[in-house]
């Protein structure tokens, strides 16, 4: 696939890596020495110029292109070079957008301003925020089929009641499967023999109701659920958070040191208790008891301050904390420091258009520790090899590394049987070792 | 201070505005050739009345209003009105024994006429309803002069700022900017995007249930459920009602009429103190408005509470005995219809009465006394403070004290989900204040004066006699009570009184901020 990128920011430069793999990458970027630098360090053509400009279009040779993925810093750019595109080449054109009220209008109106897929980069950071903190001891929580079937990789910590047990002797839902577990740096396929250890990650796939109870019984204090939600940082995502935790019955509490933006905050936020306050004065946080909240997440606007603003929390008490990470080669080390989750935000993105440069009908793509998995949801059509066939045939042809975790026929669950009947119009869950992704993409 | 104001500008629009209010004259004098009583009262009042309107609209040809003016124009308008309003009650008593006629044994009675006159026409204009005729009679009046009172409460309801928008295009320009000024409640709703229409729906609206309850009164004295209530009085109490005014050519006010009038009349008093602009909307399909405002749920959530607890008071026997209206005690229907007539005709200013609440034991006047506060709805016909006010001020209150325990919070004040915005809070807190202080004064004021002048006044009479004026009630307690008169006050208790009339229907601001600031460049 030929795909071009405009805006090598933070998110169009990772899509960028991601992609240059597999796919022919052009890169347009209006600053040079970011051209210079990427033309190096990655395989991709970078151009620089507008990418508003026909002319720069042209050059990077759009016509050519099966795809366009618009992720400058600003909306209106990004819908303009979406709608130019769409209009010289038959392309498949991508805008990553940061409001979300022009995400919402283009969802009503299917099509609109010439864009086939739009993203909203600190909408999905949210949602992926409250999706991790709802499932006690997730480190990465995804639905899929409508919502119909989650994913969760959880952190099994010392003292957990299934630390040291075979995977045999666990006793889980007819829904639930165990797809893999990462241990160190190692990606370890479940048998029935292994047996599951202290800082393992284990990730399981399953019904909602499955795998939340299953979170549930792992880990080490069970917590009836959460309540007390505290935000750090008002920032987009941060707002977006908080209105996602309002929308599901929430009350949080949403700190924010800039006097205008508390005020816009609070004025936007019916259900939330907005407080103009530095995120990182202890006195203030202990006097606000911040360290009796079940989860605080941290979305201030450096790694520096997420991780100060996260161990603070931490050192008063909090029993969980989430905070954004802006830069990938962060997030183990926020983790191995005290912070329970780091989200990446540009992860989060990629894994939204990243499907759609796969080829066959990819659903929906999540990438697991630095996609050494990931957890695929595909739809299986009438031409498809495995429709029609039994479950465990189809099992003993693909490679090792792959799991099928759950499907779904008809909006209903199904645990996946040994002689469970692939039908056409069934989304299937797998769960994939990335190493034999490519093989396994094609097979479907 | 510079007076940079074409203060010509807006006395030529006044001039206008007297012209129109001549014509509005035609219709006592219709009344009086009805009854065959003297037209040359009324014949005199047009012509000079139409002649000063001529002779000011002279002085600016094609008059300019800017914001000033505008202020200016709305300011005089009302003090003009009554000014002219007065002309009737001067002409109409001379020669007679009312209080409110021109005297001419001497030069302080004549001041003293023109005083009281001038406090009664102020007093229908403004909708307040307080009078100092000495006796309502139709045998000591003509037809025509009680119904002139009645009538020009009716123009002063919606406002004659909003009727002359409504019918003069010239002054549309500045339409927004004079409505501003002249409708009650801290904010102007647009319906149109045209002021001139926005103002002719809402007189439309206003007409129309005028035309509704008259029509209501009338077909209750036809069917026979209420002998007394004769087309001019269903006429002249159906201008009253809707204005939240008060007047009625009733000696006994609505005490003269059947229960079932009383009835009749509530819903209506209810629909007067609401914002007219949420009928509008009702109009046009959208019902769920009226009920998701929150003004509105707070209005009539409070009639409830008020009236429920008023009818339990006066079911314990509160109204022991009464010269009119009857026994309460143990009397369900009569409790209710008392404390529902009353709590409907003073929380929004109206004014009228159903038993002479001035002889309810001191729990029922108190409590009456407390509900004056309240005040009718923003964009409605009522004065006083308004319900949409002391929600913001409360809900103000409480986040003072919310954040005093967590000084870091940062919490806006929501009304319905929307966000009031601090400079409004502002401005309805100062509003708020501004009017206790006014109303603590007047009292003070009233009670002094009466000192000078060597009467006795009671303090219920006199807070009540500033509160009732000052929020366009118009009955107070004690002397003043629903079937008494402001007549036995100083002319300068009446000039105050006058004077808080007016402030009260512009609701303050707009006349101090003449004085104090605001208009001074163009």
């Amino acid at each position: 696939m030929r795909i071009l990128i405009v805006g090598a920011g933070e998110v169009g430069s990772s899509i960028a890596a991601n992609l240059a793999k597999n796919h022919d990458v052009v890169v347009i970027e209006t600053d040079e020495a970011v051209v210079e630098d990427l033309n190096f360090s990655l395989d991709v053509l970078a151009v620089q110029g507008d990418g508003t400009d026909l002319e720069v279009l042209e050059e990077a040779d759009v016509r050519r292109a099966d795809m366009v993925i618009a992720a400058t810093d600003s909306d209106e750019t990004n819908i303009v070079i979406s709608g130019t595109a769409k209009t010289i080449a038959d392309i498949f054109t991508i805008a990553r957008v940061k409001r979300r009220r022009l995400l919402t209008t283009w969802e009503q109106s299917q099509g609109a301003f010439g864009v086939d897929f739009m993203v909203c980069t600190d909408l999905i950071s949210a949602e992926a925020i409250f999706r991790t903190s709802e499932v006690p001891n997730a480190h990465d929580v995804d639905t899929f089929a409508n919502g119909l079937i989650r994913m969760v990789e959880l952190n099994i910590e010392v003292g957990s009641p299934i630390a040291g047990q075979r995977v045999a002797d666990v006793d889980i839902a007819e829904t639930l499967t165990f797809a893999g577990i990462f241990r160190d740096d190692e990606l370890i396929v479940v048998t029935g023999d292994t047996t599951i250890e202290a800082g393992d990650k284990l990730v399981v796939i399953g019904s909602q109701e499955a795998v939340q109870d299953f979170a549930a019984e792992t880990a080490v204090e069970s917590p009836n659920g959460i309540d007390d939600v505290v935000i750090i940082g008002g920032s987009e995502v941060g707002y977006q958070t908080a209105r996602l935790f309002e929308a599901n019955g929430y009350h949080p509490r949403l700190i924010e040191q800039d006097r205008y933006r508390a005020r816009e905050l609070s004025e936007l936020l019916t259900d939330t208790t907005v407080m103009e306050s530095d995120g990182t004065d202890t006195e203030f946080l202990k006097r606000e008891n911040v360290g009796d909240a079940d989860v605080v997440i941290v979305c201030l606007e450096s790694n520096e301050k997420n991780l100060l603003a996260s161990l603070l929390a931490r050192k008063i008490g909090a029993k969980r904390t989430l905070a954004i990470v802006e830069t990938a080669e962060y997030a183990d080390l926020f983790e191995e420091i005290g912070v329970n989750i780091a989200i990446d935000p540009r992860l989060e993105t990629a894994e939204e258009i990243v499907r759609f440069t796969r080829e066959g009908h990819t659903e929906k793509v999540v990438m697991l520790q630095h996609d050494r998995a990931e957890v695929l949801e595909v739809e299986i059509d009438d031409t498809s090899w495995v429709a029609g066939r039994e479950l465990v045939d189809v099992v003993d042809e693909l490679p090792d590394g792959v799991v099928i975790g759950a499907i779904s026929r008809d909006g209903e669950l199904l645990g996946p049987r040994g002689a469970t009947v692939f039908e056409p119009g069934d989304h299937v869950v797998v769960f994939v070792d990335a190493t034999v992704l490519d093989e396994i993409i094609h097979r479907f | 201070m510079a007076w940079n104001i074409e203060w010509r500008a807006s006395l030529a629009n006044l001039g206008t505005m007297v012209k129109y209010l001549s014509i509005s004259m035609l219709v006592p004098l219709f009344v009086a050739v009805v009854y065959s009583e003297d037209i040359w009262v009324f014949l005199l009042s047009i012509a000079i009345t139409a002649a000063a309107g001529f002779a000011l609209e002279q002085l600016e040809k094609e008059p300019d209003l800017g914001p000033s003016e505008a202020l200016l124009l709305v300011s005089l308008a009302w003090t003009t009105a009554s000014i002219f309003g007065a002309i009737p009650f001067l002409l109409g008593g001379l020669g007679t024994e009312s209080t409110i006629g021109l005297s001419l044994e001497s030069g302080s009675a004549a001041v003293s006429s023109i005083v009281n006159a001038l406090f009664e026409s102020t007093s229908g204009f403004t909708t307040t309803g307080a009078t100092v005729l000495g006796e309502i009679s139709l045998e000591r009046h003509s037809h025509a002069l009680l119904l002139w009172r009645q009538l020009i409460q009716w123009l002063g309801g919606m406002g004659i700022i909003v009727l002359m928008i409504a019918i003069l295009p010239e002054l549309a320009v500045n339409g927004a900017q004079l409505m501003q000024s002249e409708a009650p409640g801290p904010d102007l709703q647009k319906l149109t995007p045209r002021i001139a229409e926005t103002a002719r729906a809402l007189w439309l609206l206003y007409f129309g249930f005028t035309v509704l309850l008259v029509m209501i009164l009338y077909g209750l004295h036809l069917a026979g459920f209420a002998p007394k209530m004769n087309l001019y009085n269903a006429v002249a109490h159906g201008f009253t009602t809707l204005p939240t005014g008060g007047f009625s050519p009733q000696a006994d006010s609505i005490a003269a009429f059947s229960a079932a009038v009383q009835w009749a009349i509530i819903p209506f008093m209810v629909v007067a103190g609401t914002n007219f602009a949420l009928f509008w909307h009702v109009l046009k399909g959208e019902a769920e408005r009226l009920y998701q405002n929150s003004e509105f749920r707070a209005y009539t959530g409070l009639l409830a509470v008020f009236t429920a607890v008023l009818a339990a008071i006066l079911f314990g026997g509160a109204a022991p005995v009464l010269e009119i209206g009857g026994p309460t005690e143990g009397l369900a229907e009569n409790s209710l219809r008392h404390a529902a007539f009353q709590i409907g005709s003073l929380l929004n200013s109206t004014g009228y009465a159903n038993a002479n609440f001035a002889q309810w034991n001191q729990s029922a006047q108190i409590f009456l006394f407390f509900a004056m506060f309240v005040g009718g709805s923003a964009g409605s016909t009522g004065g006083g403070v308004k319900v949409v006010r002391w929600l913001v001020v409360l809900k103000a209150i409480r986040r003072e004290l919310y954040t005093t325990a967590h000084p870091e919070v940062v919490e806006p004040v929501r009304l319905a989900g929307t966000v009031v915005s601090e400079d409004a809070i502002r401005g309805i807190t100062a509003f708020t204040m501004l009017y206790l202080i006014l109303f603590g004064v007047g009292a003070v004021f009233l009670g002094l004066d009466a000192g000078r002048a060597g009467f006795d006044l009671t303090v219920l009479e006199a807070a009540s006699a500033s509160l009732a004026t000052l929020g366009n009630i118009g009955p107070g307690f004690g002397r003043l009570g629903p079937f008494g008169s402001y007549l036995f006050f100083p002319d300068s208790s009446k000039l105050l009184m006058t004077l808080f009339m007016w402030l009260g229907r512009l609701e303050i601001v707009p006349v101090l901020a003449l004085f104090v600031t605001g208009v001074r460049d163009r």
